[in-house]
């Protein structure tokens, strides 16, 4: 078991004809299942063509219904991008994961209102996506440095989940999922969100938890934790040493009004029973520690 | 991105937000002129920077005739104006605002931000304006109103005007007021603001609302969309390095310490940099090189690192996913012979291809300390800014935060 998606995920990839797109589609289909699991894309000119054997379809819609696929992952640019997410969400899927860095956060707004009351669950904006070691990669993240195992990893940054996986690794600790939920203030799935199913999952016993400075997202995952979670946590924040009012390279990760501050963060999480180390060098050590 | 405040106005003149008739001007003789054709007997005279806090750092003036324009316009124009949002270096003030008085009856506050827990637009007011208003949020939070805006449907009169009740406008005024809301909404909607902010918004003996300063600052992602914005910004309020590195698609942030951080990814980024301040260092900056770096962008980042006279040594910490070790090992040595690497260079290297790059840096004969992992790589560069001397050789004593 492992969360959202697993071996027999069918994917529809949304932008797979453009050149990011490509490039890790080939990757993800050569990585665990993924032949198996790369079903369609989808681009309305060159639909009918297809991408090195993976068919090519004119909408989301058409290729669900074409393939029976439930998720879709999206490479497509910034000015395009929301407009795939509402058009996934229309057609109906369960998951979209998307990628692209650099959403206006007006259209990611448009976005998250029309997803109201719809089915779908979006990861991201701006994320490495998700992966299910040895089953399935959705997203960017370097397949090889994973293995199957039984620790949950959620983040919002990209090589600082590689960081947090290679720790792991060094500690003799597989993966069952990690999902990187993205650095935008507009997002899909929160901390809190993946930490549920984690907790649900028969397959995970403990979970890393990474934030950044910047809203309060890792508050309230770890107030729900306190109540809820029946499996170890443990947590870093990024950013202990970030200026006020400076945007971090990810546009969520801004200390602004004093608020979303790291020391805030780690200080909340401990007193929710979260492990937290203070040394991103110490995340798999600490895993360890509370198995 | 931000704007000036005189640029704002100009903004948020076009969706009607009433303002107090100005003139930008940059330098005295055009300072006074403008008074003169502004007319009246109040002026004033408001130093143009991107910083808050201006009036208590003595930027903003009072005049009352036009040898006080002359006389305040002449100590603003050029001075290093410090206030809480400048750090201590301060700005020197290049342009100003000469505006006509204003007749205050009452100072409020007005602010729109993007809500990330609601994800809604938050329009914010207090009838504590003119002041600090993050000390109102920290002190008395039930002092700021708040309504979410629905994103389809706009700021609603109704919502307008019943914020205008809950900070105590007048009831003739609550109707106008609500209006300016609604407009100022429109204004940050149609821009793609991330932050708008009236502090402070009065009320005049006549009942009328007017914005007295305004705040603007946008979403670097929709630019693009807005031409006509991207020409207000001025360089010259923007840090040099920081310039340079957005040429070169670097995420780059200058900050007080002496060892210069390289680092893909924004999150690993700052996680390097709390790690060296762990281990008692202090970053010189925030360096994202992202995933596409090539030997020119991995060049460039060396080049504005060295461009910090007090840098002492440099972190290159990668962990290589897409981004391949060996390309970032390839740059390093490219830009080891561009640049003079004056100071200590620590490398970490993980992830793929990282026994290929480790090969070419141990092959390029140049002198890298090579750590194993991110403790390893901290506590020896911090060791080897201690040990070493400034690449300028002048090193200043600028304390870390």
């Amino acid at each position: 078991m492992s969360i959202l998606i697993d071996r027999t995920t069918k994917v529809i990839t949304q932008g797979i004809t453009g050149k990011t797109g490509q490039f890790h589609t080939r990757l993800c289909r050569d990585y665990g299942e993924g032949r198996s699991c790369f079903v369609a894309g989808v681009n309305p000119k060159k639909a009918g063509e297809d991408f090195e054997g993976i068919p090519i379809y004119a909408s989301v819609r058409e290729a669900r219904q074409a393939t029976g696929a439930t998720v879709s992952v999206i490479y497509v640019p910034p000015p395009f991008a929301a407009a795939a997410i509402d058009e996934a969400v229309e057609a109906g899927l369960e998951l979209v994961i998307c990628i692209t860095e650099g959403i206006p956060v007006r259209d990611m707004l448009r976005t998250r209102y029309q997803m109201q009351g719809k089915k779908t669950r979006l990861i991201g904006p701006n994320c490495p996506g998700l992966i299910t070691p040895d089953e399935l990669k959705i997203g960017i993240m370097p397949g090889h440095i994973h293995k199957k195992g039984r620790i949950g990893v959620v983040s919002r940054s990209g090589t600082l989940t590689y960081e947090a996986v290679g720790q792991l690794m060094e500690q003799g600790l597989g993966q069952s999922s990690c999902v990187g939920i993205g650095g935008d203030p507009i997002s899909g799935l929160k901390h809190i969100d993946i930490m549920q199913l984690f907790n649900e999952d028969p397959d995970t016993d403990a979970v890393i938890m990474v934030g950044e400075i910047g809203g309060d997202a890792e508050e309230t995952c770890a107030r729900w934790v306190k109540e809820h979670m029946v499996k170890p946590v443990v947590g870093f924040i990024a950013g202990v040493s970030a200026p006020a009012g400076k945007r971090m390279g990810h546009a969520g990760a801004i200390i602004s009004g004093g608020k979303g501050t790291a020391q805030e963060k780690l200080a909340v999480m401990e007193a929710c029973g979260i492990k937290v180390t203070r040394n991103p060098a110490e995340m798999g050590k600490l895993l360890k520690t509370v198995l | 991105m931000n704007i000036h405040e005189y640029q704002g106005k100009e903004l948020l003149r076009r969706y009607g937000v009433a303002t107090p008739r100005g003139v930008a001007c940059f330098s005295v003789e055009e300072a006074v002129k403008a008074a003169e054709t502004l007319g009246g007997k109040v002026w004033v005279v408001k130093a143009q920077i991107h910083a808050g806090g201006r009036g208590k750092g003595g930027g903003v003036k009072v005049a009352k005739s036009l040898e006080e324009v002359r006389r305040h316009a002449g100590a603003i124009l050029g001075m290093r104006l410090i206030t809480h949002q400048t750090g201590p270096e301060g700005r020197i003030v290049k342009r100003l605002l000469i505006e006509e008085g204003a007749d205050i009856q009452k100072e409020l506050y007005l602010g729109m931000v993007v809500d990330r827990a609601s994800e809604r637009v938050v329009l914010m007011a207090s009838a504590e304006g003119g002041v600090d208003i993050e000390e109102v949020a920290a002190r008395t939070p039930e002092k700021i109103h708040k309504v979410a805006i629905d994103p389809i449907r706009g700021l609603e009169e109704a919502q307008g005007a019943a914020l205008a009740r809950q900070i105590g406008l007048p009831e003739a005024s609550v109707a106008e007021a609500s209006r300016l809301m609604q407009a100022l909404y429109q204004a940050f909607d149609e821009t793609d603001c991330a932050l708008a902010e009236i502090n402070p918004l009065i009320l005049t003996g006549q009942g009328a609302i007017v914005a007295l300063d305004a705040k603007l600052n946008f979403d670097p992602n929709a630019l693009y969309r807005h031409p006509d914005i991207v020409a207000l910004r001025d360089l010259d309020e923007e840090d040099p390095a920081e310039i340079a590195a957005s040429k070169f698609d670097l995420s780059y942030i200058s900050l007080d310490g002496d060892i210069g951080c390289l680092v893909n990814g924004a999150g690993l980024a700052m996680a390097t940099m709390d790690i060296i301040k762990l281990y008692g260092g202090s970053p010189a900056n925030f360096l994202d090189v992202g995933g596409g770096a090539t030997t020119e962008k991995v060049t460039e980042a060396f080049k504005l690192m060295l461009m910090n006279p007090n840098l002492r040594a440099i972190l290159v910490n990668i962990f290589g996913g897409i981004m391949k070790c060996d390309v970032i090992a390839l740059g390093i040595v490219a830009a080891a012979r561009v640049v003079s690497l004056n100071v200590p260079l620590v490398v970490r290297l993980e992830g793929t291809n990282v026994a290929l790059g480790k090969q070419i840096l141990a092959e390029s004969g140049l002198p890298i300390i090579s750590a194993a992992n991110m403790a390893e790589a901290a506590e020896r560069v911090v060791a080897a800014a201690q040990g070493g001397s400034p690449a300028s050789g002048k090193a200043t004593a600028r304390g870390t935060p």
